[in-house]
C-alpha cells in the first residue's frame, strides 16, 4: 500500500513538473506516432512478400510490436530515468539525500523520477496490442490471457533487475551509463520473433541482455507458443535476478562513502 | 604558391585532427565498442528477417536469396559506416553550450575539422567492422556477381556517397541554429533514410511509385546506390545516372551549405554576447 502511495506521489510531482513544458507533449506524441507508423509501415513491406515471418502471421507480428511499444514505454517511463539519476547522485554524492529518508532507499530510487511523456507509447502499444487482439478474435482464450500477463510482469522484473544491477555498478565503476546504452541498442532486436535469429543471438538475447524475456516471450504467451519450461523459466529468472539485483544494490550502499565522508 | 600553402595547411590540420580523434577515440574504447553493436545489429537484424521471407517463400524474393540478402546486408553495414556521420547530434550540443565560438575564431571554415574527425574516426572504426563482417560472412554465406567494371565505378560511387551524405547532414545540423528541438527533426531524418536509402530492404521491393520518389531525392545515393552497384545489380547506364545523380547532389548541398551556414552564424549568439 505504501508503495503504491509512494508510487502516486512521485508521479503527480513528475507531472507538476512537465505539465510547465507542454510542447513537449506534442513532440513526443509526433515522434512515438513516426516510430509507430515505421514499424508498422516496415511490417507492411515484409507481409507484402510473405504471408507468415518465421511462422508468425501479420496479427500475432502486430502484437508483438504492441509489446515492444508497452514495454518500451516502461522502461522509457520510469526504469531509464530512475536508473541514470540514481548514476548520476552516486557520482555526486547526492545520494546521500535518498538515504536518509525513511523508506526503502531501492523502492525510492527506482521510482524517483518519471519521463511522462513516455505514457504515450505506453497507450500507444496498449492500443495496438488491442487492436492485435481483436484481429486474433477467438485464437487467444483465458488461459493465454493469464500466461501473457504473467510473462509481461516477470518481462518487466527481469529487465528492471538488470538495469538496478547495471546501475549498481556505480559503486565501484564510474563511468556505467555506457552500459545502459547496450540494453537501448539491442532491445530493437525485440520487435521480431526471437525465434528468427539464430542460436549464438538467441543465446545472447536472452542470457547476456535479456530484450527476448521483455517483447518475445509474453508475445509468445499471447499466442499460445509458449512450453511449460519457458514458462517457469521465466518467473524462475524473474526471482533469481531480483533477488542478484537486491543484494548487488546492498552491496553496493556499503561501499557508497557519500559525497564528503 | 598561396593556393599550394593554404592546401599545405589544410593537410596540418587533417593530420593534428587525425591524432587527437585517435587519442580521443583510444580514451572512450567502451563507447566505441557499444556503438559498434548497434551499427552491426540494425542491419543484421533485417539481414536476418529477409532471410527468413526468401526462405519461405520458394529460396528468392524480389531476385534476392537468402544469401543475396546476406550480401547486401553486410555490403550496406560497411557502406554505411564508410558514409556515416554523427555531427547532427555533436552541432546541437555545441551551439546550445555556445562551444561553438571557438570554432569561429579560427582562420579556417569549421567543415574541415568535421571532416577530418569523421575521416580519422573511420580509419579506426572501419577496420574493426570490416572484420566483424568477415566474421558474419562466415555464418550467413553472402553471394553475389562481381563486374569489374562496377568493382571500378563502386570507387567514385562511395566517395560521392560520402561527400552527399557529410554535406547534407552537416546542412542538417545547421538546424540546431534555429531550433532546440533538433531530436525530432533528426527523426523524421533517419526514418526517410530507413526506408528510401535501402536500409528496410533494397529498393527494388518496394512499389515502383516509392522507387522514383527514392530516385529524386538524395537518400539512395547516400547507401542504397553504391551497395547495389558494387553487388553488380546495376546495368552501366544505371551507374551512370546514379554517378550523375550523386554528383548533382554534391553541388546542390555546397550551395545549400553555403547559404544556410551564413544565415545561421547570423543568427547564432553565444551566452554573454
Amino acid at each position: 500500500m505504501n508503495t503504491l502511495r509512494l508510487l502516486y506521489i512521485f508521479f503527480r510531482v513528475s507531472v507538476l513538473n512537465e505539465t510547465a513544458y507542454r510542447v513537449n507533449f506534442f513532440v513526443q506524441l509526433f515522434q512515438s506516432l513516426l516510430e509507430l507508423g515505421t514499424a508498422l509501415a516496415g511490417l507492411a513491406v515484409i507481409f507484402s512478400y510473405t504471408q507468415s515471418l518465421g511462422g508468425w502471421h501479420p496479427d500475432e507480428m502486430l502484437a508483438l510490436v504492441g509489446v515492444y511499444f508497452l514495454v518500451g514505454g516502461i522502461i522509457s517511463l520510469v526504469i531509464q530515468p530512475g536508473m541514470s539519476a540514481l548514476i548520476d547522485s552516486v557520482r555526486d554524492g547526492t545520494l546521500d539525500f535518498t538515504l536518509t529518508k525513511p523508506e526503502d532507499a531501492q523502492l525510492l530510487v527506482s521510482i524517483q523520477r518519471m519521463a511522462i511523456w513516455s505514457l504515450l507509447d505506453l497507450l500507444m502499444g496498449t492500443g495496438v496490442l488491442i487492436t492485435a487482439l481483436v484481429l486474433l478474435g477467438q485464437t487467444v482464450g483465458v488461459g493465454e490471457a493469464a500466461q501473457f500477463i504473467g510473462m509481461l510482469l516477470a518481462g518487466a522484473v527481469i529487465v528492471y533487475s538488470f538495469w538496478l544491477i547495471l546501475a549498481s555498478l556505480s559503486f565501484w565503476f564510474v563511468r556505467v551509463e555506457n552500459l545502459l546504452q547496450i540494453f537501448q541498442s539491442m532491445y530493437q532486436a525485440g520487435r521480431w520473433p526471437i525465434s528468427l535469429y539464430p542460436g549464438w543471438l538467441r543465446f545472447a538475447l536472452t542470457f547476456v541482455v535479456p530484450v527476448a524475456f521483455a517483447t518475445s516471450v509474453p508475445a509468445e504467451a499471447l499466442t499460445g507458443r509458449l512450453g511449460g519450461p519457458t514458462l517457469l523459466g521465466a518467473f524462475g529468472l524473474a526471482i533469481l535476478l531480483f533477488a542478484i539485483a537486491r543484494l548487488i544494490w546492498r552491496l553496493g550502499l556499503r561501499h557508497y562513502s557519500g559525497a564528503s565522508a | 604558391m598561396i593556393v599550394l600553402q593554404e592546401i599545405r595547411n589544410l593537410l596540418r590540420l587533417y593530420a593534428q585532427q587525425f591524432k587527437t580523434t585517435f587519442a580521443s577515440m583510444v580514451q572512450y574504447r567502451a563507447s566505441l565498442f557499444i556503438w559498434m553493436i548497434s551499427q552491426v545489429l540494425e542491419p543484421l537484424v533485417y539481414l536476418i528477417v529477409w532471410s527468413t521471407v526468401s526462405n519461405s517463400s520458394g529460396g528468392s524474393v524480389g531476385g534476392y536469396t537468402a544469401q543475396g540478402f546476406a550480401a547486401y546486408y553486410l555490403a550496406l553495414m560497411l557502406v554505411n559506416q564508410f558514409t556515416y556521420t554523427w555531427i547532427m547530434w555533436e552541432y546541437e550540443y555545441r551551439v546550445r553550450q555556445g562551444q561553438l565560438s571557438f570554432a569561429l575564431l579560427k582562420p579556417v571554415h569549421p567543415i574541415h575539422s568535421d571532416i577530418a574527425d569523421n575521416l580519422s574516426s573511420k580509419l579506426i572504426t572501419l577496420p574493426i567492422l570490416a572484420v566483424v563482417a568477415a566474421g558474419l560472412a562466415l555464418i550467413f554465406h553472402p553471394t553475389a556477381a562481381f563486374n569489374w567494371w562496377a568493382g571500378l565505378a563502386f570507387i567514385p560511387a562511395i566517395i560521392l556517397a560520402f561527400l552527399v551524405r557529410f554535406l547534407l547532414e552537416w546542412t542538417l545540423a545547421l538546424s540546431a541554429f534555429w531550433t532546440t528541438r533538433v531530436n525530432a527533426i533528426n527523426q523524421v531524418y533517419f526514418i526517410l533514410m530507413l526506408f528510401l536509402a535501402g536500409q528496410i530492404a533494397p529498393l527494388s521491393l518496394f512499389p515502383h511509385w516509392l522507387q522514383i520518389v527514392a530516385d529524386i531525392l538524395p537518400f539512395r545515393w547516400m547507401l542504397g546506390f553504391p551497395v547495389e552497384l558494387v553487388l553488380s545489380r546495376l546495368s552501366p547506364a544505371q551507374a551512370l545516372l546514379g554517378l550523375a545523380a550523386q554528383s548533382t547532389w554534391v553541388f546542390i548541398s555546397l550551395i545549400l551549405i553555403r547559404l544556410i551556414w551564413r544565415a545561421g552564424v547570423r543568427v547564432y549568439s553565444a551566452v554573454g554576447a
